[in-house]
């Protein structure tokens, strides 16, 4: 198998907000920098598709800096591996590549959180963020009846996505109760950017339903979904519909930064002030630190890419800003804590491992991950335990553990192919 | 760069915007079952972003690409639940 070999000053893994950002205060300060991204376009999940024609002004901002630097970019590039120290190993299309670093930036970001429910298995049941990546990649929506539900901003910020470009919302359902959401709103009055923000949204999405306390207990169909059934105040009741589009928050991709021994803390990347990790020489910025959005992506970015550049008196600096998006992030969680009702979705005969067809019965029976893993195969599919792990979680307060290389699956010619040959490449000019 | 890009799914031609994802030409040729799970049940994308595996489906006769991570290019052979 063909292989290349990158050698690199400082090494970004992840082209969401936060990598780019970092990515670019690294070059302004005269260190040579890298992304390696799995996508094939850079933006991350936020700006996805937002390169050319982006409706928001930070993403135009940001997108204009990347495009007048000099930055590398190794798109469609999945890292599965750490052989050495300072060595990563990557998975293209048809080859894979060998990158060294001086210094290492996590930007891995954020997964959405899905919990399983009956039905929730059949096609067009999809994540929120899900349904809109594949919109904005194509999927024709115009016309389709969708029920937004879960629990997060997220779920506003897809439905008005999905109804710019024609999509039906029937309901938006938030499972969070609407006292805290109240509490929420005052909070974001205190941050003038976030409150024109949700005002925006607010009036775009005019009309559509939004409940509080609600969720879905059940997805029906034969070979695809037809219909849900919400629940609210005790009260059950059914919706024709053609996509459900959930999730249940966000959960920080950690495998990277568990592979590499970082440590973990409450289910986030530990970091300095510095956004520097357990690990010499190895930053993390942005939703694997803690779900916090946008603004806090930016900044953990910024603040990682000068330290990392050794900017750190420039990096200091923007404590103070971070200080005030970490506020807005833990009332954030706050808000959208999960309700321990969702305990109750799965039915014994509920699939919670989708790779491996793993039941909720199965699972109960388990002690812990590491038993269920031995006894049932939960989490050893192709997702290595990604999907059902944060479902597990919080459905049996498991701690979800033991990363293995390589964290995605990979073809054996990448374990198993030859050193790559010294073909070191400088960034492009 | 081609405006469009016309992909083949099961058979069936798709004429797609330049740029588009395989598992949005798979979706808008009217097809919601991409793979069939261990025990036989049909399956579609779940995460959109290369995360969970559901979309897996053939590509140019390579078994198991992530549709939702491959960009469509004219000509190209798709088979879902193969």
């Amino acid at each position: 198998m063909n292989s290349q070999r990158y050698e690199c000053d400082v090494l970004i893994v992840g082209a969401g907000p936060a990598g780019l950002a970092a990515a670019y205060r690294v070059f302004e300060s005269g260190r040579e920098a890298t992304v390696v991204d799995d996508n094939p376009h850079a933006g991350g999940q936020i700006w996805r598709g937002e390169k050319e024609k982006s409706a928001s002004t930070s993403a135009r901002a940001w997108f204009e800096r990347i495009r007048n630097s000099k930055i590398r970019f190794i798109n469609g590039a999945r890292v599965f591996q750490q052989p050495h120290e300072r060595v990563l190993l990557a998975e293209l299309d048809t080859e894979f590549c060998e990158l060294t670093y001086e210094k290492l930036i996590l930007a891995t970001g954020a997964r959405e959180r899905f919990l399983p429910f009956p039905g929730w298995t059949l096609p067009n049941v999809m994540g929120a963020g899900g349904l809109q990546a594949l919109v904005k990649t194509g999927l024709s929506i115009k016309g389709k009846r969708v029920v937004v539900a879960g629990s997060g901003p997220l779920l506003l910020a897809v439905a008005d996505n999905l109804k710019r470009k024609g999509a039906a919302i029937l309901a938006i359902a938030e499972q969070a109760p609407r006292g805290s959401l109240m509490r929420f709103g005052f909070g974001l009055i205190s941050q003038s950017g976030k409150a024109s923000q949700a005002y925006d949204l607010k009036r775009r999405l005019r009309g559509v339903k939004y409940l509080t306390g609600c969720w879905p207990v059940a997805a029906h169909g034969t070979d695809k979904l037809e219909r849900i059934t919400l629940r609210q105040n005790s009260r059950d009741w059914d919706i024709e519909c053609d996509y459900l589009a959930y999730g249940f928050h966000l959960v920080p991709n950690l495998e990277l930064a568990e592979l590499l021994g970082c440590k973990i803390d409450r289910g986030a990347v530990s970091v300095n002030e510095f956004q520097q990790t357990s690990m010499a020489n190895v930053y993390c910025a942005g939703e694997a630190t803690g779900i916090g959005g946008l603004e806090l992506s930016l900044v953990e970015g910024e603040i990682a890419g000068l330290a990392a550049a050794g900017q750190t008196a420039r990096a200091r600096g923007l404590f103070g800003f971070r200080d005030k998006q970490r506020k807005f992030a833990s009332l954030l969680n706050r808000t959208f804590e999960l309700r321990s009702e969702l305990r109750q979705l799965p039915r014994a005969d509920t699939i919670v491992c989708r790779c491996e067809d793993v039941e909720f019965e199965r699972l109960r029976q388990s002690g812990s991950w590491r038993e269920a893993k031995l006894h049932s195969r939960c989490g050893m599919g192709p997702c290595q335990g990604r999907i059902c792990g944060s479902a597990v979680e919080f459905l049996f307060g498991w701690k979800v553990e033991s990363v293995r290389p390589p964290v995605f699956p990979v073809r054996v010619g990448s374990i198993a192919g030859d050193s790559p040959k010294s073909n070191v490449q400088s960034p492009k000019s | 760069m081609p405006e469009e890009v016309v992909v083949v799914v099961d058979g069936v031609l798709v004429t797609m915007p330049a740029g588009s994802m395989v598992s949005a030409a798979i979706m808008n040729a009217g097809i919601s079952s991409f793979r069939k799970s261990v025990m036989g049940q049909a399956r579609g994308p779940l995460c959109g972003m290369g995360i969970c595996f559901e979309c897996r489906v053939t590509i140019d006769l390579q078994s198991h690409c992530r549709s939702c991570q491959t960009v469509c290019q004219n000509g190209m052979d798709i088979r879902t639940c193969e």
